[in-house]
Protein backbone atom coordinates (compact mmCIF):
# COMPACT_ATOMS: atom_id res chain seq x y z
CA UNK A 1 0.00 0.00 0.00
CA UNK A 2 1.39 3.26 -0.27
CA UNK A 3 0.18 6.01 1.19
CA UNK A 4 0.90 9.41 0.75
CA UNK A 5 -0.29 13.35 1.08
CA UNK A 6 -1.60 15.67 -1.29
CA UNK A 7 -2.46 19.42 -1.00
CA UNK A 8 -5.60 20.85 -2.91
CA UNK A 9 -5.59 20.62 -6.62
CA UNK A 10 -2.45 18.12 -6.58
CA UNK A 11 -3.07 15.00 -8.19
CA UNK A 12 -1.68 11.61 -8.29
CA UNK A 13 -1.47 9.61 -11.17
CA UNK A 14 -2.47 5.95 -11.58
CA UNK A 15 -0.46 4.57 -14.75
CA UNK A 16 -0.55 6.97 -17.37
CA UNK A 17 -4.18 7.91 -17.94
CA UNK A 18 -6.32 7.57 -14.38
CA UNK A 19 -5.71 10.78 -12.15
CA UNK A 20 -6.77 11.74 -8.92
CA UNK A 21 -6.91 15.19 -7.92
CA UNK A 22 -8.01 16.77 -4.76
CA UNK A 23 -10.15 19.55 -5.23
CA UNK A 24 -11.45 20.63 -2.06
CA UNK A 25 -10.70 19.58 1.88
CA UNK A 26 -13.77 20.97 4.43
CA UNK A 27 -13.14 19.32 7.96
CA UNK A 28 -13.52 15.84 7.35
CA UNK A 29 -14.37 15.48 3.72
CA UNK A 30 -12.18 15.28 0.62
CA UNK A 31 -13.49 16.20 -3.11
CA UNK A 32 -11.70 14.13 -5.40
CA UNK A 33 -11.89 14.73 -8.89
CA UNK A 34 -11.42 11.42 -11.14
CA UNK A 35 -10.41 11.11 -14.60
CA UNK A 36 -9.91 7.66 -16.09
CA UNK A 37 -11.02 6.05 -19.55
CA UNK A 38 -14.44 5.13 -19.77
CA UNK A 39 -13.10 1.38 -19.73
CA UNK A 40 -12.23 2.13 -15.89
CA UNK A 41 -15.16 1.71 -13.41
CA UNK A 42 -14.73 3.87 -10.79
CA UNK A 43 -17.26 3.07 -7.79
CA UNK A 44 -17.70 4.31 -4.27
CA UNK A 45 -16.71 1.21 -2.09
CA UNK A 46 -19.99 1.72 -0.12
CA UNK A 47 -21.89 0.50 -3.79
CA UNK A 48 -19.82 -2.63 -3.90
CA UNK A 49 -20.62 -2.72 0.29
CA UNK A 50 -24.53 -2.51 -0.68
CA UNK A 51 -24.08 -5.47 -3.41
CA UNK A 52 -22.57 -7.72 -1.62
CA UNK A 53 -24.58 -7.44 1.56
CA UNK A 54 -27.80 -7.39 -0.39
CA UNK A 55 -26.37 -10.84 -2.36
CA UNK A 56 -26.02 -12.33 0.62
CA UNK A 57 -29.46 -11.07 1.89
CA UNK A 58 -30.56 -12.93 -1.09
CA UNK A 59 -29.19 -15.75 -0.45
CA UNK A 60 -30.83 -15.98 2.65
CA UNK A 61 -34.28 -15.42 1.32
CA UNK A 62 -37.37 -17.21 2.53
CA UNK A 63 -37.47 -19.97 -0.29
CA UNK A 64 -41.78 -19.15 -0.17
CA UNK A 65 -42.19 -17.58 -3.70
CA UNK A 66 -44.85 -14.83 -3.47
CA UNK A 67 -47.66 -14.34 -5.96
CA UNK A 68 -47.34 -11.62 -8.19
CA UNK A 69 -50.10 -10.11 -9.79
CA UNK A 70 -48.47 -9.87 -13.39
CA UNK A 71 -51.99 -9.86 -15.65
CA UNK A 72 -51.38 -9.51 -19.80
CA UNK A 73 -53.64 -7.64 -21.83
CA UNK A 74 -55.64 -10.95 -23.14
CA UNK A 75 -56.63 -11.65 -19.59
CA UNK A 76 -58.42 -8.43 -19.41
CA UNK A 77 -59.75 -9.44 -22.98
CA UNK A 78 -60.80 -12.49 -21.39
CA UNK A 79 -62.61 -11.42 -18.55
CA UNK A 80 -64.76 -8.70 -20.74
CA UNK A 81 -65.63 -11.73 -23.11
CA UNK A 82 -66.87 -13.35 -19.90
CA UNK A 83 -69.09 -10.80 -18.78
CA UNK B 1 -27.10 -33.78 -14.28
CA UNK B 2 -28.50 -34.45 -11.04
CA UNK B 3 -28.09 -31.09 -8.59
CA UNK B 4 -28.95 -30.94 -5.29
CA UNK B 5 -31.19 -27.97 -5.08
CA UNK B 6 -32.18 -25.18 -1.96
CA UNK B 7 -35.66 -25.40 -3.00
CA UNK B 8 -36.71 -28.61 -4.51
CA UNK B 9 -33.77 -31.31 -3.04
CA UNK B 10 -32.36 -33.07 -5.75
CA UNK B 11 -33.60 -32.88 -8.72
CA UNK B 12 -32.47 -33.91 -12.78
CA UNK B 13 -31.22 -30.37 -14.49
CA UNK B 14 -30.33 -30.24 -18.25
CA UNK B 15 -26.76 -29.59 -18.82
CA UNK B 16 -27.93 -26.63 -21.29
CA UNK B 17 -28.83 -24.67 -17.78
CA UNK B 18 -25.37 -24.24 -16.44
CA UNK B 19 -24.50 -21.00 -16.19
CA UNK B 20 -20.82 -20.05 -15.17
CA UNK B 21 -19.79 -16.91 -13.67
CA UNK B 22 -16.02 -16.29 -13.92
CA UNK B 23 -15.95 -13.62 -11.35
CA UNK B 24 -18.66 -15.23 -8.95
CA UNK B 25 -21.35 -12.58 -7.37
CA UNK B 26 -20.61 -9.94 -5.00
CA UNK B 27 -19.91 -11.78 -1.90
CA UNK B 28 -20.06 -15.04 -2.92
CA UNK B 29 -16.40 -15.26 -5.67
CA UNK B 30 -15.63 -18.88 -4.99
CA UNK B 31 -18.74 -19.84 -6.66
CA UNK B 32 -18.87 -19.93 -9.77
CA UNK B 33 -20.90 -22.58 -11.78
CA UNK B 34 -24.59 -22.48 -11.04
CA UNK B 35 -27.95 -23.59 -12.88
CA UNK B 36 -30.43 -21.58 -14.20
CA UNK B 37 -33.62 -23.35 -13.35
CA UNK B 38 -37.60 -22.57 -13.95
CA UNK B 39 -39.16 -21.54 -10.45
CA UNK B 40 -42.46 -23.65 -9.85
CA UNK B 41 -43.93 -20.21 -9.66
CA UNK B 42 -43.67 -18.09 -12.61
CA UNK B 43 -42.17 -15.35 -13.34
CA UNK B 44 -39.17 -16.50 -10.71
CA UNK B 45 -35.89 -18.74 -11.53
CA UNK B 46 -33.37 -19.93 -8.94
CA UNK B 47 -29.97 -19.78 -9.63
CA UNK B 48 -28.80 -22.30 -8.09
CA UNK B 49 -24.89 -23.06 -6.93
CA UNK B 50 -23.66 -26.25 -8.00
CA UNK B 51 -20.86 -26.02 -5.63
CA UNK B 52 -23.29 -25.31 -2.78
CA UNK B 53 -26.62 -26.94 -2.17
CA UNK B 54 -27.78 -24.27 0.12
CA UNK B 55 -26.54 -21.15 -2.26
CA UNK B 56 -29.25 -20.13 -4.52
CA UNK B 57 -30.63 -16.94 -5.36
CA UNK B 58 -34.43 -16.22 -6.87
CA UNK B 59 -34.30 -14.08 -9.63
CA UNK B 60 -36.45 -12.05 -11.81
CA UNK B 61 -37.00 -10.27 -15.45
CA UNK B 62 -36.59 -6.74 -14.06
CA UNK B 63 -38.61 -5.58 -17.06
CA UNK B 64 -41.47 -6.84 -15.98
CA UNK B 65 -41.99 -4.77 -12.90
CA UNK B 66 -39.96 -2.31 -14.61
CA UNK B 67 -40.62 -1.58 -18.15
CA UNK B 68 -38.94 1.80 -17.61
CA UNK B 69 -35.68 -0.17 -16.38
CA UNK B 70 -32.31 -0.12 -18.23
CA UNK B 71 -28.83 -1.37 -17.89
CA UNK B 72 -25.77 0.90 -19.73
CA UNK B 73 -22.91 -1.19 -19.21
CA UNK B 74 -20.06 -0.46 -21.06
CA UNK B 75 -19.09 -3.18 -24.10
CA UNK B 76 -14.87 -4.04 -22.49
CA UNK B 77 -17.27 -4.98 -19.53
CA UNK B 78 -19.45 -7.73 -21.26
CA UNK B 79 -16.98 -8.80 -23.71
CA UNK B 80 -15.53 -10.44 -20.75
CA UNK B 81 -18.18 -12.79 -20.40
CA UNK B 82 -18.22 -12.56 -24.62
CA UNK B 83 -21.07 -10.57 -25.13
CA UNK B 84 -21.34 -8.52 -28.17
CA UNK B 85 -24.87 -8.50 -29.59
CA UNK B 86 -27.74 -7.04 -27.02
CA UNK B 87 -29.86 -9.87 -28.48
CA UNK B 88 -27.56 -12.46 -26.46
CA UNK B 89 -27.94 -11.23 -23.03
CA UNK B 90 -30.65 -12.23 -20.69
CA UNK B 91 -31.01 -9.90 -17.86
CA UNK B 92 -32.06 -10.53 -13.94
CA UNK B 93 -32.32 -9.08 -11.22
CA UNK B 94 -31.54 -11.05 -7.68
CA UNK B 95 -34.53 -10.97 -5.47
CA UNK B 96 -34.51 -11.11 -1.74
CA UNK B 97 -37.58 -11.89 0.20
CA UNK B 98 -36.84 -11.06 4.05
CA UNK B 99 -37.84 -13.97 6.18
CA UNK B 100 -39.02 -11.35 8.66
CA UNK B 101 -41.88 -11.22 6.32
CA UNK B 102 -40.84 -7.22 5.05
CA UNK B 103 -41.67 -6.86 1.35
CA UNK B 104 -39.48 -8.37 -1.43
CA UNK B 105 -37.40 -6.54 -3.04
CA UNK B 106 -35.13 -6.43 -6.66
CA UNK B 107 -31.41 -5.59 -6.55
CA UNK B 108 -31.58 -3.22 -9.89
CA UNK B 109 -28.07 -1.87 -9.53
CA UNK B 110 -26.28 -4.96 -9.22
CA UNK B 111 -28.46 -7.26 -12.17
CA UNK B 112 -26.99 -10.42 -13.76
CA UNK B 113 -26.08 -10.49 -17.17
CA UNK B 114 -25.92 -13.86 -19.11
CA UNK B 115 -24.95 -14.49 -22.70
CA UNK B 116 -27.00 -17.00 -23.34
CA UNK B 117 -25.16 -18.31 -26.13
CA UNK B 118 -21.94 -19.30 -23.81
CA UNK B 119 -24.05 -19.30 -20.95
CA UNK B 120 -21.52 -16.99 -19.26
CA UNK B 121 -22.82 -14.59 -16.78
CA UNK B 122 -21.93 -11.33 -14.80
CA UNK B 123 -22.90 -8.96 -12.20
CA UNK B 124 -22.32 -5.90 -13.13
CA UNK B 125 -22.61 -2.49 -11.03
CA UNK B 126 -24.65 0.21 -12.36
CA UNK B 127 -23.69 3.62 -11.96
CA UNK B 128 -27.32 5.22 -12.94
CA UNK B 129 -28.51 6.83 -9.35
CA UNK B 130 -32.60 5.79 -10.77
CA UNK B 131 -31.33 1.94 -9.91
CA UNK B 132 -30.70 0.72 -5.87
CA UNK B 133 -30.15 -1.96 -4.23
CA UNK B 134 -33.69 -2.96 -2.79
CA UNK B 135 -37.01 -1.89 -5.10
CA UNK B 136 -40.31 -3.25 -3.81
CA UNK B 137 -41.27 -5.15 -6.31
CA UNK B 138 -45.03 -4.79 -5.69
CA UNK B 139 -45.36 -1.03 -4.84
CA UNK B 140 -43.77 -0.31 -8.00
CA UNK B 141 -45.74 -2.71 -10.15
CA UNK B 142 -48.49 -0.74 -8.60
CA UNK B 143 -47.26 2.33 -9.42
CA UNK B 144 -46.77 1.10 -13.03
CA UNK B 145 -50.07 0.39 -13.32
CA UNK B 146 -51.55 3.68 -12.27
CA UNK B 147 -49.03 5.68 -14.38
CA UNK B 148 -50.97 6.72 -17.70
CA UNK B 149 -50.26 4.81 -20.99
Amino acid sequence: MLILSRKVNEKIMIGTDISISVIEIRGDQVKLGVEAPAAVKVYRQEVFDAIMRENRAAAESAPALPTIPLTKPEDTRGDKNHS
Amino acid sequence: MKVATKAYGLIDVDERQRITFPDGLYGFEGLKEYVLLDAQQQPFYWLQSLDSEQVAFILIDPFLFRPDYELDVSDEELLAIGLARPQDALVFAIITIPPTGAPMTANLQGPLVINRENHLGKQVVLTDPRWKTKHDILAELEMTRKAPC
